[in-house]
């Protein structure tokens, strides 16, 4: 690959974005902007769709169709334009509040339907753009804005909860391993099927100074420290790894899209009717 | 219901659907809820035999937003449901009509609130049609009274919804939905079909939202040869984000209204009935109307002097239709089912008139019986 | 007036074929009799157990009534319709019943039908489940809201490719029987 390819899918008019110095989203985005280029996406026949919050000041400034949805319903957007329009790839960029809490029905649901879209939830374990409020991705006993005695509910593994509801192909990534996160959203956009790619990202601003950490660097050592990569085919969800958390490709398998399943209706039931 | 047959014993639900389908909707984003559900089950049926999708969703929020998805790939889309659904689609309707997303949603009316009357009828959500989605906003809202208005303007809802660029709701009620009646399907000759305009300019010069001087930008669908942003923030010409430029928060909300209020002969839709000579004239629209009808041949018969001015389009409201029409009358009697919802519009409507105005009320899950109307009409003699 | 509007309602229990019988009453007097009809039915909860009921009106001319008020034609399947719906019927109503599941009628200036519908599907027939064809045959006798042929066009169009024959009997065998009564 070209160096610097993947700048051709950034509408370089409108940078420079608006996250804060030290945010991880824009390395999560880089990443993905690089899996685009290496399949040499066209931008015309492709669709970034976001939703509300920081995640959803992705597509701006990406170089391709991009739509920018309301809170949490990204999914349903982007259902609607791959249903209508399954020749085009569909790409999403949602947050853990916007894609978790508010949004997390119409993942189960666009997951187990297994509509071909490639879904990348930008994990910075906050509410950042409302100023840092705990999200259902912040750890137990965190502290946020609104939980300012420490977060009393337990967090989801958003990926086992993909997999549960019948994602076909789901990924952890992280933001200090950005080449990693490109594979991983690469080979969700490849998949045909519902791709689930968790970025875990980190929020320096919010998350990083209300737990005592002192730099963005520190946030993302945290994420790091934490994280072991498993390899492809080998990790299941009811693995233990002694309060690790696993990164790579989680699970992956062949299962009926739905655009297929549909398209196969309408030829079968438009043949019965020529017959 | 026959699909072969032009002539058909159909409820209003199916007319409705049938009419989506002759009017170029290839997309139905559904959730299950009485008395709406048979338009779905329609769609199930017949959308896929001729290539359109039709999918359940999750819920009814999920329902609209992929409708609103679809649209933009370029796909005429709709949905349909009933109050506790249409309150739940309130924010993705805001966003259609903010960026100006053509799609069309049904509401068959039951009564609220809540739950309220599943599923007796119902006129409750009529100011919800105009104000339920928040921010300042218009909406254009059509009311069938007859099985074949609900095919002839669910066809209107999605020709105006092309044609100007915004969601269009079609106000059905629990009885037009579901009573059965005869009904003469039209050819496919004899509708006009609305398709929106089409930007014409070079990809590079394409700004999606630059008012050409009609106020209705032209729409490039996903996947052609222009490449665009849509976002739910206020949005300059090029459909970026503009949150804190005032001139263009001015002109975009006023050039949202002018499409709409520009273009009232388009829109705007009365039915006249006996009304020439009126010295009663009942305002009624839907199921009610067809009461108010009953009634109006009634007093005539007893040589009184009654009229309907009956409602097609609700919203915008046609102000300068009814000052027209109340002008000379010594009456204006309102019939609606619901606690008085169109009060203020008529007599915003004919004030300053001598014109006396009047309403017959009921929110009790009971049609209003064309007796009940002409007993309020002897009572005005 | 003489743009008499006739209010039919048919009533019964879930699983008798209540509101397949009324749209089938409606589709022959609009489709296949040149008048007017307008049909609905209960719907939700009302309409999952118990009683079941499916309302016409059938006139010469546009019907404008879109909410039954007086039944002129009250058909009664079970016992707990009749009680249900009988008080709304008019005072000059005419009354059919199957008399296997209403029993109970007490005296009243409407006139009664009492039509062995169920008997004739089980034993004429030798299916009860065509007990609203034979319905729909005996109202059309007791009230002449609706021809015989247009009704049995009505049918033959509704019912499942292959059934239309012994549906045909069972509208006519209704149809006969209640003829003796009026």
């Amino acid at each position: 690959m070209k160096k610097n390819n993947y700048k051709k899918y950034l509408r370089t008019h409108k940078l420079p974005h608006i996250w804060c110095s030290g945010c991880g989203h824009g390395i999560i985005l880089g990443a993905a902007l690089r899996a685009m280029a290496e399949l040499e996406l066209d931008p015309y026949r492709t669709v970034a769709v976001t939703a509300i919050g920081c995640s959803a000041r992705t597509n701006a400034i990406m170089h391709c169709n991009t739509i920018q949805t309301t809170h949490g319903r990204a999914l349903t957007f982007a259902s609607g334009i791959k249903m209508a329009r399954p020749d085009l790839t569909v790409l999403l960029f949602v947050g853990d509040g916007d894609g978790a809490a508010i949004g997390g029905n119409h993942l189960i649901h666009a997951a187990r339907r297994n509509v071909d879209l490639t879904t990348v939830l930008l994990n910075n374990s906050i509410y950042g753009m409302t100023g840092g409020q705990y999200s259902p991705l912040t750890p137990y006993q965190k502290t946020a804005s609104t939980s300012p005695y420490g977060n009393l509910e337990q967090d989801f593994d958003i990926c086992k909860l993909a997999d549960a509801a019948g994602a076909s192909y789901v990924a952890r990534g992280i933001a200090h391993d950005p080449r990693h996160l490109s594979k991983l959203i690469r080979g969700g956009i490849e998949h045909k099927g519902f791709s689930f790619i968790e970025g875990i990202s980190h929020c320096p601003t919010y998350y990083g100074r209300k737990n005592k950490f002192a730099s963005p660097y520190d946030v993302m050592r945290w994420v790091k420290e934490r994280s072991v990569r498993v390899k492809p085919d080998s990790y299941n969800f009811s693995q233990d790894l002694n309060g690790s958390v696993p990164v790579g490709v989680l699970s992956h398998k062949n299962l009926p899209e739905f655009t297929d399943e549909y398209r196969k209706l309408v030829e079968k039931l438009q043949k019965g009717a020529e017959s | 219901m026959n699909s072969g047959n032009n002539v058909q014993f159909l409820q209003g639900n199916e007319a409705c659907a049938l009419g989506a389908i002759a009017a170029g909707v290839r997309f139905f984003g559904g959730y299950p809820i009485t008395p709406a559900t048979e338009i779905a089950e329609v769609m199930a049926r017949e959308l896929p035999k001729i290539g359109g999708v039709f999918v359940q969703f999750e819920d009814e929020i999920a329902s609209i937003g992929a409708v609103i998805g679809a649209s933009v790939a370029g796909t005429k889309a709709m949905t349909a449901t009933s109050g506790p659904g249409f309150s739940l689609k309130q924010e993705n309707l805001g966003y259609a009509i903010h960026v100006q997303i053509p799609c069309v949603v049904v509401n068959v009316m039951r009564g609220g609130p809540s739950t309220g009357l599943p599923t007796l009828p119902s006129q409750s959500d009529v100011m919800q049609a105009r104000w339920g989605t928040h921010g300042d906003h218009p909406i254009i809202a059509l009311s069938p009274y007859s099985v074949r208005e609900c095919f002839d303007l669910t066809v209107r809802a999605v020709n105006l919804s092309e044609r100007f660029r915004i969601p269009v709701i079609l106000l059905s009620d629990a009885i037009i939905g579901h009573v059965r009646e005869r009904i003469v399907l039209p050819s496919r000759e004899e509708l006009t079909l609305v398709e929106r305009k089409k930007p014409t300019v070079a990809p590079e010069d394409y700004k999606p939202f630059e008012d050409d001087g009609t106020d209705i930008p032209p729409m490039a669908n996903l996947g052609e040869e222009y490449i665009f942003h849509i976002t739910s923030n206020n949005y300059d010409d090029e459909g970026f984000p503009a949150t804190n430029d005032h001139d263009i928060a001015d002109r975009r909300i006023k050039s949202l209204y002018n499409k709409i209020e520009r273009n009232r002969a388009e829109i705007d839709d009365v039915d006249l009935f006996m009304a020439d000579d009126a010295e009663i004239i009942i305002v009624a629209y839907g199921s009610t109307a067809r009461s108010a009808r009953r009634a109006v041949m009634m007093a005539r018969q007893e040589g009184i002097k009654a009229g309907l001015f009956r409602l097609k389009t609700i919203w915008p409201f046609p102000y300068d239709h009814l000052r027209t029409a109340a002008e000379p009358a010594k009456d204006v009697l309102l019939v609606e089912m619901n606690m008085s919802q169109l009060d203020s519009e008529i007599k915003s409507a004919t004030h300053g008139l001598q014109t006396r105005i009047h309403g017959l009320h009921q929110s009790n899950g009971m049609l209003i019986t064309p007796d009940q109307i002409y007993d309020r009409i002897k009572g005005l003699v | 007036m003489n743009n008499k509007e006739y209010q039919v309602r048919l009533s019964g229990f879930g699983g008798q074929g209540i509101i397949l019988a009324g749209i089938i009453l409606g589709e022959a007097v609009s489709l296949y009799d040149g008048r007017f009809a307008v049909q609905f039915q209960s719907y939700g909860p009302e309409a999952r157990g118990g009683a079941s009921r499916a309302e016409v009106v059938i006139s010469d001319e546009d019907i404008d009534l879109l909410e039954l008020i007086e039944p002129d034609v009250f058909l009664a399947l079970s016992q707990q319709a009749y009680n249900k719906y009988v008080g709304d019927a008019n005072e000059n109503a005419l009354v059919i019943i199957d008399p296997d599941y209403v029993t109970e009628v007490p005296p009243s200036s409407r006139k009664v039908f009492p039509v062995p519908i169920s008997k004739i599907a089980r034993e004429e027939i030798g299916k009860s489940i065509v007990i609203n064809m034979v319905a729909l045959g005996a109202l059309a006798s007791v009230s002449g809201l609706v021809g015989i042929d247009a009704l049995k066009k009505a049918v033959a169009a509704r019912v499942p490719a292959g059934t239309e024959e012994i549906n045909l009997k069972a509208v006519q065998a209704g149809y006969d029987n209640a003829r003796e009564m009026v």
